[in-house]
């Protein structure tokens, strides 16, 4: 054996690696499912072209004037047949002939619906002979980097590091307790806190395995943009998953089952899985909660990634939300140390 | 089997490897360890025996560190646990109960992490060697036998090549031939000239492996000796248990046992009743027996039942607490 095979630190994070690599579902929860997650909301959210309305119409005259129109597919009906495919969905809007002008029928509660009534005007006005005032020109714009995929994959990103960080190490290290392994350690001369920082060092060595497949996969299948710096990036990923492992060692530093720390991790993973804007913006939630929602190391991370991934922000921008992160790995990292039950 | 002995024979001082006095440890509802002094002498293996709950876990545990005892000294290798402990650490092998190790680990590796916790010890091959697991070393640990757990167990407390071990209840779960295997395995080491601390609630493990023994009751060390020596305090050398039935049914509420008549024949040294088994310690056995038939015979008595075995530190134990080992 070399030096370094005889070195306790080395020793101990091997068999931390190994023990993950040999857990198959592990390996699922890491590696596999992240990815299936991105597969199927890429799936849902594709880019489509955009939707062309169905409208009904029951004259001729009106059933020609609004064919012209592209974002409308127009079906001539008489008014009982048109009133029933209004009701059943199958139609948005119902263009109607009255002496001297027409009635549009639709639910102005639907957006679809909102949308079909101002094409359809149009398109009824301008056979009618009515003139644009004002000349408009549009110009299209599909860049990457605005789709739902681009938004989720930070995201993804921020809460696959959390669920790795947090169940990795809480329930490997509950489970040592609960088998009265932690007490064999502590009884031989192992130091303490080798023990510790080998879950910090391999939970680091499968880190750059699981965001390299991620973030490749992400890259090469749809097209992520990474506008801003590799390097800052990694070490935001670095940084977020060593304050998960904080609090993950702090949820488990007590506990002495299995269904004790689960319940634990659940109780504070979930909030910030709905809170954090992962799958939508966290913006969205009221004011009053806000300094709530952004004072969750989540919410830092995912915003950093975005910032990072999508607009490119410099490191130097996002000292907000770094200092967060940072304060979530010192503070359950101290607090864990004094509080630690070792058998 | 080199690697049985330690290897580096440092200039060892004169200081006992286990010195207690005084030891007390209360737990909320219960005080397990109540005021006990011991001394455990340089390559001799000490047992602590006693049934469960007597407090030879909480005793063995102090020793190793990993209790806080609330009062009393304990004094390892001439080092206690307030000022030595990293070098305790390093001096003594431990054994505990019911540690389970990671299951997805082989037993090689489950060694080398245990070898590079010790700044000296024997080679992770010797380990296996003594634990007699060569055949096993690559396996995994979730697949071992529970004897091939309890080896592999004992290896890691031998790694660091300890001055002193201490192996908490190594047999208790074992099937017979897995115990006379760890048996075989710590003769062994005791013959190689290791400093062994046991705890058992094995009255023939004891018997067989330990240089001395204290007997441990309710936190209280009840007797200290030899095996041979304790079993000389009951008296006789060898038991006599018996049962009897009246030989007309009829008078069978009048059954009563004279005892005088019986502790009056030569060589019966005491008498005691637990459930209707009658137990005698007798010496010069040939003689007492026939005498002890006829003294049933003549108050009218039926024998549905009698043996005789050699004493045992089991018969201790029952003579001083009245109770049995294996009722608890």
């Amino acid at each position: 054996m070399n030096r370094l095979q005889q070195s306790s630190l080395y020793q101990l994070t091997r068999v931390r690696f190994m023990l993950v690599w040999r857990e198959p579902e592990a390996i699922f929860w890491i590696f596999i499912f992240p990815i299936l997650l991105a597969v199927g909301l890429g799936i849902a959210f594709r880019d489509r072209p955009p939707d062309v309305l169905p409208v009904g119409a029951t004259s001729a005259q009106l059933t020609r004037a609004l064919a012209a129109e592209k974002g409308l597919r127009v079906t001539q009906m008489d008014p009982a047949t048109g009133k029933h495919s209004l009701d059943t969905g199958a139609i948005l809007l119902l263009a109607s002939e009255r002496p001297g002008g027409v009635t549009y029928e639709y639910d102005d509660t639907n957006p679809d619906a909102r949308t079909a009534r101002l094409l359809a005007d149009r398109a009824i006005q301008v056979a009618a002979g009515q003139r644009e005032s004002v000349s408009a020109r549009n110009e299209l714009i599909h860049e990457t980097g605005s789709r739902y995929i681009d938004f989720v994959v930070p995201g993804l990103l921020g809460m696959n590091l959390m669920g790795s960080a947090i169940w990795g190490l809480g329930f490997a290290i509950v489970e040592a307790r609960q088998k009265k392994l932690l007490k064999r350690m502590v009884a031989s001369p192992m130091p303490r806190w080798q023990y510790l920082a080998a879950f910090l060092l391999s939970r680091l060595a499968m880190l750059v395995v699981e965001v390299v497949a991620f973030l490749g996969f992400a890259r090469l299948v749809f097209g992520v943009p990474f506008r801003g710096s590799l390097l800052e990036l990694a070490f935001l990923c670095v940084l977020t998953s060593i304050s998960f492992s904080a609090l993950g060692l702090l949820i488990s530093s007590r506990a002495r089952t299995m269904e004790a720390a689960s319940g634990l991790m659940n109780l504070v993973m979930l909030p910030m899985w709905i809170l954090s804007g992962v799958f939508f913006s966290a913006a969205r939630f009221p004011a009053v909660i806000q300094p709530f929602v952004r004072a969750l190391p989540l919410t830092a991370a995912n915003e950093a990634f975005r910032a990072n991934m999508l607009q490119g922000v410099a490191i130097n921008h996002l000292i907000p939300q770094v200092g967060i992160l940072l304060l979530w790995l010192i503070l359950p990292f101290a607090v864990s140390l004094r509080i630690f039950r070792w058998r | 089997m080199s690697s049985l002995a330690r290897n580096t024979h440092l200039v060892e001082s004169s200081a006992p490897p286990l010195l207690i006095r005084g030891l007390r440890k209360g737990f909320a509802d219960v005080q397990a360890v109540d005021g006990i002094d011991l001394e455990v002498r340089r390559g001799e293996c000490f047992g602590l025996l006693g049934p469960n709950g007597a407090g030879k876990t909480t005793t063995i545990e102090i020793c190793e560190g990993l209790t806080e005892p609330d009062a009393g000294n304990v004094e390892l290798l001439g080092l206690n646990w307030k000022t030595g402990a990293n070098e305790l650490r390093q001096r003594i092998g431990i054994q505990l109960q019911e540690t389970q190790f990671p299951d997805k680990l082989t037993v090689e590796e489950t060694l080398r992490l245990f070898r590079s916790f010790f700044r000296k010890g024997i080679s992770v091959d010797e380990s296996i060697k003594t634990a007699q697991l060569e055949e096993k070393r690559r396996s995994r640990v979730g697949g071992l036998s529970g004897g091939q757990k309890q080896r592999l167990a004992m290896a890691t407390a031998l790694v660091g090549d300890p001055e002193l071990l201490f192996l908490d209840e190594p047999t208790t779960g074992l099937d017979p031939q897995a115990r006379r295997h760890l048996w075989d395995l710590v003769e062994a080491l005791k013959l190689a000239g290791r400093t062994i601390i046991l705890t058992t609630h094995y009255m023939d493990e004891a018997e067989r492996l330990c240089d001395r023994v204290a007997i441990m009751d309710h936190g209280h060390v009840i007797a200290l000796g030899t095996p041979q020596q304790l079993i000389a305090t009951v008296g006789g050398e060898d038991i006599v248990e018996f049962a009897v039935t009246a030989k007309d049914i009829s008078r069978a509420h009048e059954l009563t046992l004279q005892t005088q008549h019986l502790t009056a024949i030569p060589g019966v040294q005491s008498h005691r009743v637990d459930e209707g088994l009658h137990q005698l310690s007798v010496s010069q056995l040939h003689t007492a027996v026939p005498r002890i038939f006829a003294a049933l015979e003549e108050q009218g008595l039926h024998l549905s039942e009698f043996r005789t075995h050699s004493a045992t530190l089991e018969d201790v134990f029952v003579r001083l607490t009245g109770r049995n080992l294996r009722d608890e």
